[in-house]
């Protein structure tokens, strides 16, 4: 008997933690939002202009990911190329939650200088899932 | 008679010695025993050989390659690598920063392998800042046009003329400049 939980316990730990999908990353950063004063949802159409548009430095998002982010992007300095972003066109997109802080941090530093709000990083979700 | 066979060997050991670094006194790539140690290059700003070691550390590949490609540990010192790491939040005008543990081992991996032929005091935080790369890489060598390449782009993008640099290897056989 002992043995059989001993065996569980090390089935159910060993168990890889499941990837969250670009709905259940939408869905956390959503009720992190939730808890600001007047937050009335995400807007895709919001999402895009945050998105295209620069927020006093030399970068927007669009400098690398390009203005469809469907579309494969080019690192503004290092001309790496940068998988699509949008999750229609790449599946690996917004599924691991810890790059997605990681990523959003670095990027929001590099485009407004400062860390996004969930209410700007939810409407820029809200929109990609559009991009078809 | 014992202590006569131990003089014999050090005699030999000594004439080998002084052989060892004339036969290779040219060659930038020798890594001859003696020949290391006495010869100082790029006033001591040198890099190091082998550069990619066998044991790569996968989060060292997976996190220096996402914008770039993983330059190869001994590019730089040990010095410059522990002040590269520690300014990740501002690198090169971009935020590359990762959480601690994450920095403590690619830190690690990058000091342990760093260039073993830098004997300067100095820590500079781009590759192209050592007098190894500026030697190697002056309007002598190379003409400034070439750097005008919008397939270049940046010095920074080694494996455009360097396609194996992502290895470590650098030789002047696999050069590639393009057109």
């Amino acid at each position: 008997m002992l043995r059989f939980f001993l065996l569980m316990g090390f089935f159910l730990t060993a168990q890889p933690v499941l990837a969250e999908t670009p709905e259940s990353v939408l869905a956390s950063i959503k009720s992190e939002a939730s808890g600001t004063p007047g937050f009335k949802g995400f807007s895709a159409e919001r999402g895009e202009a945050f998105y295209k548009s620069k927020h006093g430095g030399e970068w927007s998002c669009s400098s690398c990911h390009t203005d469809n982010p469907a579309a494969e992007g080019k690192h503004a300095k290092t001309g790496k190329l940068i998988q699509p972003l949008a999750p229609a066109a790449n599946a690996e997109r917004f599924t691991d939650m810890k790059k997605v802080n990681k990523w959003f941090k670095r990027n929001c530093n590099d485009v407004l200088d400062r860390e996004c709000t969930a209410q700007e990083k939810g409407d820029v979700l809200t929109y990609l899932l559009t991009v078809k | 008679m014992k202590t006569g066979f131990a003089k014999g060997i050090v005699i030999a050991l000594l004439a080998a010695g002084m052989v060892m670094p004339v036969a290779h006194a040219d060659d930038d790539d020798d890594e001859g025993f003696f020949s290391k140690r006495n010869k100082i290059r790029y006033g001591g700003e040198n890099r190091g050989k082998p550069l990619q070691p066998a044991n790569i550390n996968p989060k060292f590949q997976q996190e220096c390659s996402e914008c770039h490609i993983a330059y190869v540990p001994g590019l730089m010192s040990a010095e410059s690598w522990r002040r590269v790491m520690a300014g990740l939040d501002q690198h090169f005008g971009s935020d590359a920063s990762i959480d601690a543990q994450e920095n403590q081992e690619i830190t690690d991996y990058l000091v342990s392998n760093a260039s073993n032929r830098w004997s300067a005091p100095t820590a500079p935080l781009r590759i192209t800042e050592a007098a190894w790369f500026k030697r190697m890489h002056g309007s002598h060598e190379i003409p400034p046009r070439v750097w005008k390449n919008p397939k270049i782009n940046s010095p920074a993008n080694c494996a455009v003329c360097h396609p194996d640099a992502v290895f470590g290897e650098f030789d002047e056989d696999g050069l590639v400049l393009p057109r």
